[in-house]
């Protein structure tokens, strides 16, 4: 069975950003770039079905600039097949549907029989890619996935989302769209064998050309990147107890409308 | 940072052991340093990660990198604020094991790499005597060839995961040296936990590095099978020799990667900590202090990164490897005094990692080679 995998690469969760002198991106200098983490608990999931099965492959997919390499180089390393990197100018300023559409076009190249992506990125916080894919793709589609089980005849994936207070439980068809949410499973480390068997494996430049691609405006775009406020400082409320309680309360209900 | 001596690999490497020390070792070490003990399931763990074998061939279940692989690892490591489990890692990964893929039978590394690779086996190296530290040659312990053994007597001392280890490699004397060869007549042996006749004499109790276990070890007629003699008999001064210039970048490296982590959490403290109505960061006399360790460290790094090259293209490098080792452990001890100065009445608190690897660090100017013997070895190569 063929299982892919749409990764993107973010900033380091502890990364600062910052705002560049164009306020529509921000400040890519200096920054340590990671595989977003729920996509992580994607590509392990992915890893895992393949181990468990005894055979199939998996394959990495993403879309960025040349650096986005790296982020595929480690998904490689941590054990998947082969990647597609797609690395063209036309896609720099795409919005979650012109990438959905770029993934779609090739998920139809590849085929897959299961399609794994994070819950979503942290860095836009959009989530949005997965369900636009299934719905360019007719696919079913199930979010927030913490378990899942392939039928033996892989005909249907038995998926628990995480829901308030429980999970819930469905059966899709395949092929199908799943997003990972945490507590799936925990992530391998590359190990240095897996590291030096990256090295062998293929990374495929796709241009926009070779999927047929025709120009297409995003739809969304940014229109300016605001840092939040500093957080106001602290305040140690003075005084006797029962004055300094009452202080409290009061400022409680009437500055922070907390109560 | 990095970019120079290492390649795109090893900055993956870099990456996964980071993560690694951050989620799985730094969260523990306090409570491994209060215990005196690293647990048998950390070095599984290492060991099913493959980290305990980065050097060691693929064909024994080894990663198959390269020596700067383990500097990553030593880099890394060192990062996780208990010199104690670090070294304990280094010692078992660099400064014992090793010797077996350099010197051992086939059979004899068929046996026990697997083991030291997985981290069922933890490694120890005895050399120290309770007599000799620094002076090699003067070993007493003796190791008597009776039939199909060793028949090893003497004590050995600061033995770094001596206590709890599994697999020692020990040096001892086999025959006499001359006066002119002192060195020669030393031998190593591949000695197994349980074998009658060697025990723990003690547990000893340090000023720091307090997670790692030291021991002081005894022989009393310890038959040792002949077949796990290391290398040629005879011939182990020459062997240690060689594996001495591992241990003493690692040494180096340990100490260094210790300060650079000691020196970031101080310019975490100085951002935080207010005097005088500003952040301690903003008072020059303290700014300038870091600005100069900061370059301390920066020189000590590019030395050690030049040693490490030299070896691992297998050049000589006896003369580098002494520098670096003599000069950043020397630079890291400085980096750690001025740490808890700056963190002022905190530094001394346990609950500050300086304070930590104040102590730790305070080994690194001693071990693998004494500041001294450092000295005296860069001299001999000069005058």
């Amino acid at each position: 069975m063929r299982i892919l995998v749409a990764v993107k690469q973010v900033p380091d969760t502890a990364t600062q950003v910052k705002v560049s002198a164009d306020p529509r991106v921000i400040d890519t200098t200096g920054i340590t770039w990671i595989i977003s983490p729920y996509d992580e608990f994607a590509v392990e999931e992915a890893l895992r079905i393949k181990e468990k099965r005894g055979q199939g492959e998996v394959v990495a997919v993403s879309l960025g600039p040349e650096r986005v390499k790296e982020a595929l180089r480690a998904c490689l390393a941590m054990g998947c097949d082969r990647a597609i990197h797609l690395n063209d100018p036309a896609w720099s300023d795409a919005d979650t549907l012109v990438t959905a559409k770029a993934l779609a076009a090739v998920v139809r190249q590849e085929a897959p029989q299961l399609l794994l992506c994070g819950r979503q990125a942290i860095d836009d916080d959009m989530g949005a890619v997965a369900a636009q894919l299934a719905e360019l793709l007719g696919w079913p589609c199930a979010y927030w996935v913490m378990e899942e089980a392939i039928d033996a005849d892989t005909k249907t994936v038995r998926a628990a989302r995480q829901v308030e207070g429980g999970l819930e439980v469905f059966d899709l068809p395949l092929p199908a769209v799943l997003t990972a949410q945490k507590g799936l499973n925990e992530p391998r480390y590359p190990t240095l064998r897996g590291i030096m068997g990256a090295k062998k494996k293929e990374i495929r430049d796709v241009k926009a050309a070779d999927l047929g691609w025709a120009p297409e405006p995003p739809q969304l775009s940014v229109v300016t990147l605001e840092a939040l406020p500093p957080r106001p400082p602290g305040r140690i409320i003075q005084g006797d107890v029962p004055t300094a309680v009452k202080e409290l309360v009061r400022s409680l209900r009437e500055e922070a409308k907390a109560i | 940072m990095t970019a120079g001596i290492f390649s795109d690999e090893h900055a993956m490497l870099r990456k996964s052991i980071r993560v690694f020390v951050e989620k799985e070792v730094a969260p523990h070490v306090r409570a491994w340093e209060d215990a005196g003990q690293i647990p048998r399931t950390f070095w599984r763990r290492l060991g099913a990660l493959g980290f305990l074998g980065l050097e060691f061939p693929t064909e024994y279940g080894g990663g198959g990198g390269d020596f700067l692989s383990s500097v990553v690892l030593g880099e890394e490591m060192a990062r996780c604020r208990s010199g104690g489990v670090a070294f304990s890692v280094l010692v078992h990964t660099d400064m014992s094991s090793p010797w077996l893929t350099r010197f051992g039978t086939d059979a004899q590394k068929r046996k026990y790499l697997p083991r030291i690779i997985s981290g069922e086996s933890v490694c120890a190296l005895a050399i120290t005597e309770p007599g000799t530290g620094s002076d090699m040659a003067a070993l007493a312990t003796r190791a008597e060839r009776r039939s199909d053994d060793y028949v090893l007597t003497g004590s050995k001392m600061f033995i770094t995961n001596g206590v709890y280890g599994d697999l020692y490699f020990v040096a001892a004397r086999t025959g006499p040296g001359s006066p002119e060869r002192r060195h020669d007549g030393l031998s190593m042996f591949l000695v197994e936990r349980g074998l009658p006749g060697f025990t723990v004499s003690r547990k000893l109790d340090k000023m720091g590095m307090r997670a790692s276990d030291t021991a002081e070890l005894a022989f009393v007629e310890c038959p040792v099978p002949a077949a796990n003699l290391l290398g040629t008999e005879g011939r182990g001064f020459q062997q240690l020799a060689e594996g001495l210039q591992r241990e003493r970048l690692m040494a180096a490296v340990l100490a260094l990667s210790g300060a650079a982590q000691a020196l970031e959490d101080t310019i975490a403290y100085l951002r935080e900590r207010t005097a005088f109505g500003e952040p301690l960061a903003a008072r020059q006399a303290l700014r300038h202090r870091v600005a100069d360790l900061a370059t301390e460290l920066e020189a000590a790094r590019q030395l050690v990164y030049r040693a490490a090259t030299l070896y691992a293209a297998g050049e000589e490098c006896v003369t580098e490897v002494s520098m670096a080792k003599l000069f950043a452990t020397e630079v890291a001890n400085h980096v750690a005094y001025d740490a808890v100065q700056m963190h002022g009445g905190y530094g001394y608190m346990r609950e500050f990692p300086v304070e930590g690897f104040f102590r730790d660090v305070r080994l690194w100017t001693i071990a693998s080679g004494t500041s001294e013997v450092m000295r005296e070895i860069i001299t001999k190569r000069l005058l």
